[in-house]
């Protein structure tokens, strides 16, 4: 029973996390077929804003709460920065979009360590984030729950915004038929500028909780890139529920895996499990009719 | 990306054919006559080294510039052929029924039973050419079928990298871990310490990286190069028109696999070490950009960018340690975004349009002392553009 | 269309191929003294000498390596002003070993016969070191190893100053015993080196009457450590020994926080954890726990204080000094140590001098053990502070002989293949 909670609760967490890291991943891959590799340093800088926040601030319970919208910020304006020079003229290719973010990612990397040197560095947590709370005789960590909160409450603003406001209907248009959407009198390009803005400030928010769970270096992003991209394509491009559902259950087999097995096997099961998975449905557990042929 | 290439012409092809002859002379010359003779015996095994990951980047240049598949799982492979002939050396080196000295200090086990096979030579040889192939073939058919392309395929095989260097990293007794394999005496019975040894896997590596270049001129100009160009571009007309695009597909992500798998196999002896660094995510993209400089399309701007890039990593990397990431990501950020045909499109931008089918592969083989020639702006193979056809 | 041409230069490429390899072949690997090593290059004829300093000056060991090579800068800067080594100035070639085993051997190899250096100095991984080794031994050269290792090793060109298992691991668990610990948890990255500090662990676990509830490995750079700290806390054992490296020990700390552990209640003992690494992790996360080494920047004694106070002139006030940072520093002293004994900078000189050589290190006197290449050094079990620096809580009786084959201890008899 004690295992079973504490595995359950450890996979919905693994779960909150691989999501946030790759729910602006499904927004810039699905909207706009964008390969971004530097989504994972997006991810590292959402957590030096956190380090240079609480440097700042000292207060560690203030700290975290300004870097979460700090850091969406910067995460958003980086990727600003790296559509409105370089992704613009390469829609028509997505597959370069792969290396060239994959360059980009390579110097963001390095500069950190020449700005904020090789070694690691700390953010503390809060006192009311750390340590573990007791629910129902069980004890479960405090950051964690936070995650997973944080997580759902990302979810449930991004699936709104998309339903309810104007912009948010432009995106789906726009991820629909692009086409149709540009001659309805939608600027894409403004949506897409936008869309990469919220997408990008998703990885820097991610960065900022991780800075709860581990190690705050220059290859932070490295860590958890390929994992949000296996999350993406189970899911399915363009939709968010495909990308909620693809997280928790990726995060619920590894934790189950890891429990039987050793933590390497894991990862090397979870691999053969999303190959196989999309030898039956190739296109993701949803996927978006689309008009086009690709 | 049919704007920066079409198919070869069988009239051009023709054309070309007496300057294609002509460059693989020089190549020739310059990596059998020259490199030897004004370089030192560490240096020439670097480029022995070089060579090898040109090999990999001769079957990238297929699968990826012709077939559109963008291979970023080459390092498994290359793996695949680097520990298989490492496997043997190891066994060899131990002698009839010996364990190899590093199992024998971390495991009490003794000699895995899938290691008993390359005990062999010949089952070796065979398997380093066959295994690659056959998993590429495999995964090719089992991804290709169910019409997983472009991204998805592209993520699928990096995740496969990372999943082979984890499961390496995390099997030491079988797979010396971290480290890898290194230490070997001997290869096929010819002692590794001796400099003319050294310098005959230098020209072994020379002689396969020249046939391969040929093996693969001759699919360019194929019936079946201009069908992998084609599914390249339309996946869908060319179903349309009765063929099998994932069977095309297939075939090129296979000889691919085996080229990557025969450059890991030599990679073994003239390196003296493999270890999951060699093969994981990492170097595996790191292979690309070489072939992205070089021009991804053409028989010989992959090589050349290949040696070019890893001779620059080298030399940057002893002057400026931090300095090659940073010329690494700048090299991959303009040279794929600003210029995708790669150098190698260069010269049709100086306005040489003809029609020449002629590949110039001057292997960029150090001029003095370890000073390469810049890279050379290979002429164009083929056209730019279909409006020029 | 013809394709004659490119076959018949196939043909002809072959033919080359093969005519080569079977005019030109060397000598065999049973041919007496085959393989004949290449005579050194070292020039020691002017009024200076070429030293090799290989580390990772990028990639992920950089965060540990660039202090390796402050220190032996440090050291030769030091050297320097003193006169130099026989009289004659050190000139240092820097190479960067990229972090990758790979690029360790191809530099070495090129430190040895391109820039034909007197000694190499450097190496973190046991990565590193293993794929140095057939290059050193190969060419008959000389490297000066710094880091803690795994053991079950000792070659004729490598000297190794750092601890081997029975200067840091044995001691560590004598420590455990001494203080009451009866069953024990291990935690590692699953490579070489806590694979083999395990294997050791288990069989003096099982001479000594500790329970091992349980042992699990991490990938290198894993970062969820939800699941594995769960089983450490339900395993419920006394203590738990942590073999992990790197950024895993920051992930592995902070979920063992989370989940309410303390150093109290189950102390984690940690064998790669120094001074660098405690700010990385967080001091919150880490104060009380048990660290085991030969070497820590509070260590009061002249020596010590010199060498702390140079490094913090030398490369700013802020930085702090560990053992791997000591026996590097030491290392160059050591060679030079033994170059004086010798009388000169040749290999086999120089490895028949090294025994006994010994130099009054920052840890305290080591010693060169001239059969196994290792160096005798006191053992030092510390708690980290809540300043972040380490403090000695326990230490051996005097320098411990090094051991690498564990072959004085019987428990251990099964271990060394």
């Amino acid at each position: 029973m004690d295992v079973l909670v504490t595995q359950v609760f450890n996979g919905l967490s693994g779960g909150s996390i691989l999501l946030l890291a790759a729910l602006g991943l499904a927004l810039t891959f699905g909207q706009m077929g964008v390969i971004n590799m530097a989504h994972g340093e997006f991810i590292m800088a959402g957590a030096y804003t956190a380090f240079v926040m609480q440097q700042v601030l000292g207060a560690a319970g203030l700290s975290l709460l300004v870097s979460l919208p700090m850091a969406f910020l910067v995460g958003g304006l980086l990727g600003v920065l790296l559509e409105a020079t370089l992704l613009r003229r390469m829609y028509h290719r997505p597959l370069d979009t792969l290396l060239v973010t994959w360059g980009v990612s390579l110097i963001l990397q390095q500069l950190a360590r020449d700005v904020f040197g090789t070694a690691g560095v700390d953010v503390p947590a809060p006192g009311w984030l750390s340590g573990p709370v007791e629910v129902l005789g069980f004890s479960f960590p405090r950051s964690r729950l936070f995650i997973l909160a944080l997580a759902i409450a990302a979810v449930v603003a991004l699936s709104l915004a998309l339903r309810l406001t104007p912009l948010g209907r432009r995106i789906r248009a726009t991820v629909q038929n692009r086409q149709l959407a540009e001659s309805s009198g939608i600027s894409t390009r403004r949506t897409d500028v936008l869309t990469f803005f919220i997408g990008s400030g998703l990885a820097g928010v991610a960065g900022v909780v991780l800075t709860l769970m581990g190690s705050i270096s220059s290859n932070l992003g490295t860590s958890y890139i390929v994992d949000a991209f296996l999350v993406v394509i189970v899911g399915g491009i363009g939709q968010i529920k495909g990308a909620v559902i693809a997280a928790f259950v990726l995060g619920t087999v590894q934790s189950w895996v890891e429990y039987s097995t050793t933590a390497s096997i894991a990862k090397v099961i979870l691999l053969a499990l999303v190959v196989a998975f999309l030898q039956a449905r190739p296109q993701g557990i949803f996927q978006v009719r689309t008009r086009s042929l690709a | 990306m049919s704007e920066f290439d079409t198919a070869a012409s069988r009239v051009s092809a023709l054309r070309g054919r007496w300057a294609v002859l002509v460059g693989f002379g020089v190549a020739a010359v310059l990596l059998f006559a020259v490199a030897p003779a004004v370089l030192t015996s560490f240096r020439l095994g670097l480029l022995g080294k070089y060579l090898c990951y040109a090999m990999v980047a001769v079957g990238i240049g297929l699968a990826w510039g012709r077939g559109g598949m963008l291979v970023l799982g080459q390092g498994v492979f290359f793996g695949i052929g680097a520990y298989l002939m490492a496997m043997h050396l190891k066994l060899a080196d131990a002698g009839a029924d010996g364990v190899p000295d590093f199992m024998a200090l971390i495991s009490s086990s003794g000699v895995p039973g899938w290691w008993e096979p390359f005990r062999s030579g010949w089952v070796t040889l065979v398997a380093i050419l066959v295994l690659p192939a056959l998993l590429a073939a495999l995964l090719g058919l089992a991804t290709f079928r169910r019409r997983v392309r472009g991204a998805y395929f592209a993520i699928l095989s990096q995740a496969l990298a990372a999943a082979f260097a984890i499961l390496l990293i995390g099997n030491p007794t079988a797979t010396g871990g971290s480290t890898g394999l290194n230490n070997f005496v001997g290869f096929f019975g010819f002692s590794l310490r001796d400099p003319v040894n050294r310098q005959m896997l230098y020209f072994i590596a020379a002689g396969v990286l020249l046939a391969m270049l040929l093996l693969v001129r001759q699919l360019m100009v194929s019936r079946y190069g201009e069908l992998l160009v084609a599914c390249r571009d339309s996946e869908e007309r060319v179903r349309f028109l009765g063929y099998d695009p994932a069977t095309v597909k297939t075939v090129a992500f296979a000889v691919a696999a085996m080229m990557a798998g025969i450059g890991g196999a030599l990679f073994v002896p003239i390196v003296g070490i493999i270890s999951p660094n060699d093969v994981g995510i990492v170097p595996s993209i790191g292979l690309l950009i070489g072939v992205a400089i070089g021009g991804r399309t053409t028989l010989a701007g992959p090589v050349l960018g290949a040696i070019a890039v890893a001779w620059a990593e080298t030399s940057l990397s002893e002057q400026f340690p931090s300095g090659w990431t940073y010329a690494q990501g700048l090299m991959f950020m303009l040279v794929v975004a600003f210029l995708p045909g790669g150098l190698a499109s260069l010269g049709a931008v100086r306005g040489l349009r003809r029609k020449i089918a002629a590949a110039d592969p001057t292997v960029a083989a150090e001029t003095a002392d370890g000073d390469p020639a810049p890279v050379p702006a290979t002429e164009p193979r083929h056209a730019h553009g279909g409006a020029q056809a | 269309m013809s394709r004659f041409p490119a076959r018949r230069s196939a043909a002809t490429a072959a033919v080359l191929v093969l005519g080569l390899a079977l005019s030109a072949c060397g000598s065999r690997v049973d041919d007496a003294g085959g393989g004949a090593t290449a005579e050194s290059c070292v020039d020691t004829s002017g009024d200076s000498v070429k030293i090799g300093f290989l580390n990772s000056r990028s990639g992920t060991m950089a965060i540990s390596e660039n202090t390796v090579f402050n220190s032996l800068e440090l050291a030769a800067t030091q050297i320097n002003a003193a006169g130099g080594v026989l009289g004659k100035q050190l000139e240092i070639v820097a190479e960067d070993g990229a972090s990758e085993p790979t690029v360790f051997a191809e530099k070495a190899d090129k430190l040895i016969r391109d820039d034909c250096v007197a000694a190499v100095f450097g190496g973190w991984t046991s990565s590193s070191r293993k794929a140095m080794l057939p290059v050193f031994e190969s060419n008959d050269a000389l490297l000066f190893y710094p880091v803690q290792y795994e053991g079950l090793e000792s070659s004729e060109n490598i000297f190794y100053t750092g601890a081997t298992t029975n200067q840091q691991i044995i001691p560590a668990l004598d420590y455990l015993k001494e203080s009451g610990v009866t069953s024990l948890f291990l935690v590692g990255s699953d490579y070489v080196f806590p694979q083999t500090a395990n294997k050791i662990i288990k069989a003096y676990a099982e001479a000594n009457g500790i329970e091992v509830k349980g042992e699990e490995y991490a990938p290198l750079g894993h970062t969820d450590f939800a699941t594995i700290v769960a089983k450490v806390r339900d395993a419920g054992a006394a203590a738990v020994f942590n073999t992990l490296n790197g950024d895993s020990n920051v992930a592995f700390f902070k979920e063992y926080k989370n989940l309410g552990l303390t150093a109290e209640t189950m102390p984690v003992l940690s064998v790669s954890i120094a001074e660098e690494e405690v700010g990385g992790i967080g001091v919150d996360n880490i104060v009380g726990q048990p660290v085991a080494w030969n070497y820590y920047q509070t260590i009061a004694s002249p020596a010590n204080e010199k060498f702390v106070a140079d490094f913090k002139a030398a490369y700013g006030a802020e930085k702090v000094t560990s053992d791997p940072m000591e026996a590097a520093y030491t290392s160059l002293y050591l060679w030079k140590g033994m170059v004086e004994k010798a009388g000169s900078f040749a290999v086999p000189d120089v490895q028949a001098a090294a025994d006994g050589v010994s130099f009054e290190a920052p840890e305290g006197t080591v010693t060169v053990n001239g059969e196994n290449h290792h160096i005798a050094k006191t053992a030092l079990i510390g708690k980290i502070g809540a300043d972040g620096l380490i403090y000695t809580e326990w230490s051996s009786d005097g320098p411990i002989e090094p051991d690498p084959y564990l072959k004085s201890y019987p428990w251990a008899s099964g271990l060394a293949g």
